[in-house]
């Protein structure tokens, strides 16, 4: 009989997790998620960094120095085998002050500790070689070649698909309710969806894994919401060509100026830590983007004028008690694994939290894997109209008229890639319709006009093809509706 | 095969171009990007269209429906879900223009372009808002066609960011439906749309707060509250003067910004102020045999401003092929004096009759509009930043003029 695992949180974690996991053919892999789609919690909003690994002390911090360095590694595999779009770049650490060389130094004999290939100190003529404009009082920095940048949600979606590929069944839209522990051991996970049954539960909650280790009774840490605000501007501004960053502080790695892999200069995060209790507080603050701005402008002096920006945005960090990942068996309940503070370097270190998980299993648990002897590495992404050439695009339209219909038109987003995506999201089991659903698959909605124009687009096809009222189609999940009813409803006194 | 105009954008500037210029006898191009020509107006189902054009009032579909009539008596090849990826200048005469559509993606040659894209809304981002990024957020437009293209209610209690013409006629039409608009709300110390529009707030008991803005949105799935903030007469935020709004839609009307980016990239000179290009007086950009009308030149007041330079446009089209460029003796440049704020065209000949588009940037009773080079003087008794002035400058005045013309709006004497 094969064994049951249930992951908890189907965000980067979690889908890293159940798709190495697939690998095997003596587990029956179930992903668990609350949300309609997965990867909207903690890795939604981040500065979707692959970063270096120079950073963690290995003394205060050995799971997050061990993991990051292997999980930049395994994420150069992972983004060839499952199409992810990504960059890599580089980064500099940028020093303003000559005391900063003196803390670039030690970042340099960290990352030589950690594993970090051909880190070095450049000075002032190649770090303007390396990124030309610089604030010109730069005096040189650390340049760190292997760090590069992806696409942190459609990373998750990638995963997901392939582990469903692979035999791992998700389900959305389920919340946790309880665990089920039996003299010592794991049963299973109750949900709004019913009972579960599992002999593993790996808790990849995010912010919430301090709540659901209390159920069983694992009540050693919390997890503290430590928000990030962000600055995105137009894709005609230029930016960066690597990740700037300053010479960090005890506290934070600073606030990053960067290109993303869209091509939209992006600016961020602070780090304001909030109480416990705000779990989904996600707004944005003036001060918080203020202080982005000002940390920004000491890197990159040449921030365009504020009505050029996009979007602003916020994330919250799951920070743990003692700072470091909790990745570990809980001795006290047989078959209960530990994924909690996944904090930066969190989405670095994916794929490498997945092999550590299933270690636990093998040396903790002793469950003897057998790996199977058909098991997909791929994944292919869907369609982007606008990365095709002319006539790659033209054969296509061909073939399929609804890929000649641009419906954004800030990203040239096509009807054909909208209409794979839906049917990638009915694969994986997506049941409620969202927009954020196809922005994030497509990239429509997320440019210049930040949708005006193709919301309502979108929706319309998101309601053909699910079978629903347009009214009825969601901007992220149940409750976040595009309307309330037919243009009538409140003349007929249907709504209170 | 080339035409000698493509039209690009079938709103009612690209559809008056097309009219005027298939009537001239060109060979014509129209390319829409929507599934159904007529660019906005097909959701402005109120009336106010045409009063100056047809002379009579239309509601925004007839508007369209006028125009669109004569494209098909005058078998225009149009295409609808065309949008335009790229156009090319390859010298005066040759212009590639690539566009994707249901049929493919295409490339067609032009000896000339009218671009007639339109503009775009600004966002609740770029008004510097912020908090909670949920639902119930819309750009004006974007709500009036969830309501009056697809028959969908947005919500039940809104809030408006704006006074402009497009937010107060959603304002009207909300109350219509049986919502609660609950305020708009003006950053300026006066409201941004037309006299007969802002009636509407009276008619509707919508209570207006000038001198205000909405700085943050709150709401766990949907909008719940938006923060208010008095401003004083610098626009700076009063503080101690916050209140919180609770509602469950939030309207953005904060102004068009004019669609150029494409015009952008092949290097055409954009007016910062306009947020259009600069133009000549055949609404040509600064690259030749590119023509600009509607709100991608500026952004007007009046639908019937619009036709009006698409017809323009259209006529600068035929005069550039027949003379292989828009030949002048002298460019007269135009020049805002004190208290103007949007202006076009940027360059004329003076050699014949034209009409500028103007706007001001603060209101002012008792109006002296002057063009102090060439002597001429009008009186008015108001202008409002809301509402476009309209100027004809005659060729036999604009004889003295030299190198340039200022406009220069000021109070008369009392």
């Amino acid at each position: 009989m094969k064994t049951r695992v249930a992951i908890i949180g189907a965000g980067i974690s979690g889908a890293s997790i159940a798709r190495v996991l697939s690998k095997y053919e003596n587990l029956e892999v179930h992903l668990i998620e609350k949300n309609a789609d997965v990867g909207w919690g903690v890795s939604k909003a981040n500065t979707a960094l692959i970063h270096g690994g120079y950073d963690d002390d290995p003394e205060k911090y050995p799971m997050r120095a061990k993991l990051c360095i292997k999980g930049n590694r395994l994420w150069h595999e992972w983004v060839k085998e499952l199409e992810i779009p990504h960059i890599w770049n580089g980064a500099l650490i940028v020093a303003l002050r000559d005391e900063d060389f003196k803390e670039l130094e030690e970042l340099l004999e960290r990352g030589r500790k950690n594993g970090v290939p051909e880190m070095r100190i450049v000075d002032k003529e190649e770090l303007f070689h390396l990124e030309p404009n610089l604030n010109p009082e730069a005096l040189g920095g650390l340049w760190v070649p292997i760090v590069g940048q992806i696409g942190p949600i459609p990373a998750v979606i990638a995963i997901v698909e392939n582990a469903v590929a692979n035999g791992v069944k998700l389900h959305l839209e389920t919340e946790v309710r309880g665990i089920k522990v039996e003299g010592g051991e794991v049963k299973g996970v109750e949900t709004n969806n019913g009972f579960i049954e599992a002999d593993v539960v790996i808790n990849a909650a995010g912010l919430y894994a301090d709540e659901i280790s209390k159920i069983v009774g694992v009540n050693d840490f919390e997890i503290h919401p430590r928000k990030g605000e962000y600055w995105i501007f137009d894709d005609d501004i230029p930016g960066p060509r690597r990740v700037l960053f300053p010479t960090p502080t005890p506290k934070s790695k600073g606030v990053v100026v960067t290109t993303e892999i869209s091509g939209h200069l992006m600016i961020g995060p602070n780090a304001q830590d909030l109480p416990k209790e705000e779990k989904e507080n996600l707004a944005t603050t003036r001060e918080g983007l203020e202080e982005v701005w000002k940390k920004a402008k000491e890197l990159w002096p040449n921030l365009p004028p504020r009505s050029k920006v996009i979007r602003t945005f916020a994330g919250l960090r799951p920070e743990p008690t003692g700072g470091d990942f909790i990745i570990r068996a809980e001795k006290e309940v047989w078959g209960f694994i530990n994924v909690a503070g996944i904090r930066s370097p969190g989405l670095t270190s994916a794929p490498a939290i997945a092999y550590e998980v299933r270690d636990i299993i093998k040396l903790d648990l002793e469950i003897k894997l057998v790996e199977k002897k058909k098991w997909n590495p791929y994944r292919k992404d869907i369609t982007h109209f606008f990365m095709l050439s002319k006539e790659k695009a033209n054969e296509l339209v061909k073939q399929n008229p609804s890929y000649g219909k641009v419906v954004c038109k800030c990203n040239h987003v096509s009807e054909g890639d909208i209409l794979e995506a839906i049917k990638r999201m009915k694969l994986i089991g997506v049941k409620t319709p969202s927009i954020d659903s196809i922005k994030v698959r497509t990239k429509a909605t997320s440019g210049t006009c930040q949708g005006s124009f193709c919301r309502v687009r979108i929706a319309r096809i998101l309601a053909r093809e699910y079978g629903v009222d347009l009214w009825n189609v969601t901007l992220k999940g149940k409750g976040s509706e595009i309307g309330i009813g037919d243009v009538k409803v409140l003349l007929r006194g249907e709504v209170e | 095969m080339i035409y000698d105009t493509i039209i690009i954008g079938g709103g009612p500037a690209g559809l008056a171009a097309a009219v005027k210029a298939k009537k001239l006898g060109l060979k014509v191009l129209l390319l829409d990007e929507n599934e159904f020509l007529g660019g906005i107006l097909p959701q402005c189902i109120h009336p106010g269209f045409g009063l100056h054009y047809f002379k009579e009032e239309l509601t925004g579909p007839e508007f369209a429906h006028r125009f669109i009539r004569e494209i098909n008596k005058l078998n225009i090849e149009h295409y609808t879900n065309a949008y335009v990826l790229e156009i090319e200048n390859y010298s005066d005469l040759e212009k590639k223009v690539v566009f994707s559509s249901p049929k493919g993606v295409m490339e067609v040659w032009g000896k000339t372009i009218i671009y007639a894209a339109g503009a775009r809304e600004r966002h609740a981002f770029e008004i510097g808002i912020v908090g909670d990024r949920v639902a119930g957020i819309y750009t004006a437009g974007e709500a009036q066609t969830l309501m009056d293209i697809y028959g969908v209610m947005p919500g039940k209690e809104v809030v408006i960011v704006g006074s402009g013409d497009v937010g107060l006629i959603m304002a009207r039409r909300f109350a219509l439906e049986g919502a609660k608009v609950k305020a708009v709300i003006e950053l300026m110390p006066y409201p941004g749309g037309l006299a007969r529009n802002v009636m509407i707030l009276r008619d509707f008991e919508i209570p207006l707060y000038l001198s205000h803005k909405v700085v943050e949105v709150r709401g766990r799935k949907r909008v719940e509250k938006v923060k208010v903030v008095k401003v004083d007469e610098n626009l700076k935020e009063i503080p101690g003067s916050e209140f919180w709004i609770e509602c469950d839609t939030l309207l953005i009307s904060a102004g068009l910004i004019p669609n150029v980016k494409l015009l952008k990239r092949i290097g055409a000179q954009i007016d910062p102020l306009n947020g259009g290009p600069i133009v000549n007086e055949f609404l040509e950009t600064t690259i030749p045999g590119i023509f600009v009308a509607g709100n991608a030149l500026l952004i007007n007041d009046l639908v019937d401003y619009v036709a009006e330079q698409g017809e323009l446009a259209a006529l600068g089209a035929k005069e550039f092929i027949k003379n292989q460029g828009i030949l002048s003796r002298k460019w007269i440049e135009l020049k805002r004096g004190s208290n103007v704020r949007i202006l076009a065209p940027h360059y004329i000949s003076g050699e014949r009759d034209v009409y500028i588009y103007a706007r001001v940037s603060r209101p002012m009773e008792n109006v002296r509009v002057t063009f102090p080079e060439i002597g001429k003087e009008l009186r008015l008794p108001v202008v409002k930043p809301s509402e476009m002035l309209r100027i004809k400058l005659k060729a036999e005045e604009m004889q003295k003029a030299e190198k340039e013309i200022t406009m220069e709006v000021e109070k008369g004497e009392v």
